[in-house]
């Protein structure tokens, strides 16, 4: 990929983040640099859609520490959870056999998978040594008969997020808009139905399944999610949709921006993490979409679900109250997870703001109040000194942080994608205060805070069992 | 002998593979105030943390020269000496390993002579040990990067000495990538029982066996082989190699110091731990304790309880070199067939190996030839989860990486005691799958035979007997 074209995709006009004078993606410092890399990016973006054979394209480093990593479900194929490389030898990288064995591996792949589509991922070594991946995923294409589409996102490339969009880019240019979706069945009560998609919510550990039942009762039907349990047919269909929500997420905003533009679908973008934002999104859908009775039935839902939820979370919230929470996400994600702790009347005392703009800040200083600290730096140990100045009972963050947190005996809640627990909707509510209270109160903490009998300095005092 | 035979196909299913660089950030894990740092693009750095967090369970440190679109094609010497130097100042680790990827080899990189630039502009920080080892991952496996970093360890640290004995009671380790903390921690009881004091090489069970210390955050190891072993190594009366994998390591070593050395391509089943302990006798001129006989003793008994559910027990293997071999010793020392043997890469150990044949292939491989000879179990890693429910078989879980299991990093498998743990849980696989014989129902029989309409369900015992 050229240059020009990632600095192209850099420069988002739809992200908020554009307006500083640097884009969300600097360069990254040798030594220095956490988080993964473009092509993880990708993977990420695109793995879940179930139905596809997901081909990496490079020697095994790529693959082989990452396949099957996914707290991503579906409800039913699972072909996205085989592992499959091309796993490039030392004589394939110097021969130039590369392109070779991606045609076979692509041809292998679907003789014995039968795949409805086949990704392959663009990675470093094949980037550098100049495979042609577009032109072997054409030939392939068009000799196995189903479509095969390149993800060119090699690791180098840049940053995690970049690769979020050049997945999305992918799907733009070659997969959405090529097929026309079945009409839907009418209702058996005769509402009418509303096609819509989802951009940027991955069903981790099924959490969607929380929320779709309200999208059939409202007659909503969802053509696509891209990508938490989608199908390749679906993601085809995506530009016949009335509306698309954003799901939590800037990385895959360029899909929805260039789906405006190209199909005149309107996007919003919101969050299905907390009552109040849940609530939000399905208003937003029925604004959007404009009909009165499909306003109408959605505030019945939400006065129905929000009763239910807040009876449900009733006794959390006793226990919940006032505990003080630090919230690392490193970016935006934040928002989401900030509204569904205020809706359990927790206290975000800090939060980190590394990726956030001014207006972003503004906005936390709005939501979250004066106090609220805002964390630059994300390494463990600048964590660890907030966490003790602030006085915060639970540590929130990603996967990466679990282990800081543990080392250093403090609670911790992964909201990560590695994550086994779903905590969207309504429903995930309940979930996402029973990991809170399991971990903030559980009896191990001042068990292992606590010294040895026969460690020296204490009182002195002699217990006798 | 095997006959070795490498899978032809164009496209990897389900990876057996970990690849090179990830491995020889594991050696560098096992030392103390040490930190791997991958030449490579962050990707290759963030996916090897989360592989190793999720394992061990464990905050990794572990960094990235973080290779950009311009530095890949520019050259990215600059950015291995700007990170030797940030991680030097920021951090003062002992030892660095810097270790190359795909992405640098591809390039070109010269890592040595990046080193010697780092050396001129930074004098302030000789005192940090750069280890710099070339892996990349189009070749080899988590196994022999691993080895890789070892033979580079010892050529950078360890002095050529004529000093062997000096220190009568130390005996050098060097370890294998097979083997968990809890098979280090086993492996230096062992040694002690004898009087002697190992210096294990590289000492996971000492950085990544999962304990919680007084300090929050540390951005090195946290324990591990210290430096000042290492480079005493030369002092030691002998060297212990486990793991076939190493063969060119202790060469290294014998060469620098003159260390005798004794070499092990296993430490599981009976015989096995017969020659280790061996060796630590005669290495000690101690008499065999009479803790370790006792465990021989109950090792003995394990095997004979359990050969009814092993003899004849069809396995699935699949692991790299080292650890496949072990097991199918072990295996093969209880009577078990192996059906299936897989190795994501070859190594000259495998052709030795008392089995028709091993396939250099990855888990779809082994899934074919599981099937195909009717397995009854199969041990491999987590990976292999799926591979087993859709065979119907229980798996247990060996090598690298295990991600849906707490403690596997801890599993002692080698010695007297471990051997005889693995036997228990094999047997109790087998057990747990063990199918009755169909009833036979007389035509003869009246319909009423056991009461109107009742049929007493009655609990089978299991004898001990799986057909």
């Amino acid at each position: 990929m050229k240059a020009s074209d990632i600095q192209a995709l850099l420069d988002e006009p739809a992200c908020s983040h554009n307006h500083k004078e640097k884009s969300g993606c600097a360069r990254p410092k040798p030594g220095a640099t956490a988080g993964g890399c473009s092509f993880d990016g990708a993977q990420i973006a695109l793995l879940p859609i179930a139905d596809v054979a997901h081909i990496v394209h490079g020697p095994i480093a790529c693959a082989g520490s990452s396949w099957d990593n996914r707290g991503t479900r579906s409800s039913g194929v699972t072909l996205y959870k085989i592992g499959m490389t091309t796993d490039l030898s030392e004589t394939d990288v110097v021969m130039g056999r590369g392109e070779k064995r991606l045609f076979h591996a692509i041809k292998q792949a679907v003789d014995s998978y039968s795949p409805a589509a086949v990704f392959v991922y663009n990675t470093c070594v094949t980037a550098l040594i100049g495979d042609d991946v577009d032109a072997v995923c054409k030939a392939a294409a068009e000799r196995v008969g189903v479509p095969v589409v390149p993800v060119d996102a090699a690791g180098f490339y840049g940053t995690k997020n970049l690769g979020n969009r050049l997945a999305g880019e992918a799907m733009f240019k070659h997969v959405i808009g090529t097929r026309e979706p079945e009409p839907a069945n009418p209702r058996p009560d005769g509402l009418p139905t509303y096609d819509v998609n989802l951009i940027g919510e991955y069903n981790i550990a099924g959490e969607f399944w929380h929320v779709a039942p309200l999208f059939d009762e409202l007659g909503l039907r969802i053509l696509c999610t891209l990508s938490g349990d989608a199908r390749f047919h679906e993601v085809q269909t995506m530009h016949r949709a009335k509306v698309n929500m954003v799901v939590c997420a800037k990385a895959l905003l360029n899909v929805a921006r260039k789906m405006q533009d190209a199909y005149g679908q309107p996007y919003f973008e919101g969050s299905f993490y907390g009552v109040q934002d849940v609530s939000t999104a399905l208003r937003e859908f029925a604004r959007l979409i404009g009909d009165p009775g499909l306003i109408a039935r959605t505030e019945a839902v939400i006065a129905r679900e929000e009763a239910r939820a807040n009876a449900a979370l009733e006794p959390w919230r006793a226990r919940l109250k006032d505990k003080r929470v630090l919230l690392y996400t490193g970016g935006v994600k934040s928002w989401s997870i900030v509204s569904a702790l205020q809706d359990l009347g927790m206290k975000v005392v800090a939060t980190g703001t590394k990726k956030s703009t001014e207006e972003d800040k503004a906005r936390i200083r709005e939501l979250m109040g004066e106090d609220t600290k805002m964390i630059d730096d994300g390494s463990p140990k600048a964590l660890l000194s907030t966490y003790h100045e602030y006085r915060a009972d639970i540590l929130i963050a990603g996967g990466r942080n679990l282990y800081t947190a543990l080392k250093a005996r403090i609670p911790f809640l992964d909201i990560n994608q590695e994550r086994e627990f779903g905590y969207a909707g309504y429903a995930g509510m309940s979930e996402l205060a029973r990991q809170l209270a399991l971990s903030m109160e559980s009896p191990v903490w001042a068990a292992v805070r606590k010294p040895a009998p026969w460690a020296g300095g204490g009182s002195g005092t002699v217990l006798v069992a | 002998m095997a006959e070795i035979i490498q899978s032809k196909k164009a496209l990897a299913v389900n990876p057996l593979k970990v690849s090179q660089p990830v491995g020889a950030s594991l050696a560098f894990l096992g030392l103390n105030r040490s930190l791997p740092l991958m030449h490579g693009s962050q990707g290759c750095t963030a996916f090897g943390k989360v592989f190793f967090v999720r394992h061990f369970r464990e905050p990794i440190p572990l960094q990235t020269t973080a290779m950009d679109q311009v530095s890949s094609i520019m050259g990215a010497d600059e950015n291995v000496v700007e990170a030797l130097r940030t991680l030097s100042e920021k951090s003062r680790p002992e030892i660095i390993g810097l270790v190359t990827t795909g992405l640098s080899e591809t390039q070109g990189t010269d890592i040595q002579r990046s080193l010697k630039e780092f050396r001129a502009a930074y004098p302030e920080f000789a005192g940090v040990a750069v280890v710099p080892v070339n892996t990349p991952d189009y070749l080899g496996c988590l196994e022999s990067g691993y080895a890789l970093a070892l033979e580079a360890l010892l050529r950078t640290l360890v002095p050529a000495s004529d000093c062997a004995g000096r220190r009568p009671r130390q005996v050098n380790v060097l370890a294998s990538a097979m083997l968990t903390p809890g098979d280090i921690e086993a492996i230096k009881e062992w040694i002690e029982a004898f009087g002697l004091r190992p210096v294990v090489v590289p000492d996971i069970a000492d950085s990544l066996d999962g304990h919680l210390v007084e300090a929050e955050f540390s951005s090195l190891t946290i324990g591990g082989t210290p430096r000042a072993e290492i480079e005493a190594m030369g002092e030691s009366t002998a060297t212990l190699v486990i793991g076939p994998s190493l063969a060119r390591a202790a060469d290294l070593l014998h060469e620098l110091t003159g260390v005798p050395d004794y070499r092990f391509a296993g430490l599981m089943g009976l015989d096995d731990c017969d020659a280790f302990t061996q060796a630590l006798a005669s290495i000690s001129g101690q008499p065999v304790p009479a803790r370790i006989e006792r465990q021989r003793a109950q090792l003995q008994d394990a095997m004979v309880d359990s050969h009814f559910m092993l003899g004849f027990a069809r396995i699935a293997l699949a692991a790299d070199p080292d650890l496949l071999g072990m097991q199918v010793r072990f295996l093969r020392g209880m009577g078990a067939e192996i059906v299936a043997a897989v190795s994501p890469h070859r190594h000259d150990s495998l052709a030795g190996l008392a089995i028709e044949q091993v396939v250099v292939g990855d888990l779809e491989d082994m899934e074919k030839a599981a099937r195909a000879g009717g397995a009854q179990l199969v041990i491999a890693n987590s990976h292999a989860a799926d591979t087993a429910r859709r065979l119907g078989l229980p798996l247990l879980r060996a090598g690298f990486p295990q991600y849906d299991l707490v403690g596997g990093y801890a599993r002692g498998w080698v010695g007297y005691c471990g051997s005889r743990q693995a036997l228990f849980d094999l047997a109790n696989l087998m057990l747990g799958q063990h199918h009755e014989l169909e009833a036979y129902h007389s035509r003869y029989w009246a319909d009423d035979r056991d009461g109107v309409g009742q049929r007493h369900v009655v609990a089978s015992t299991a004898a001990g007997l799986v057909h």
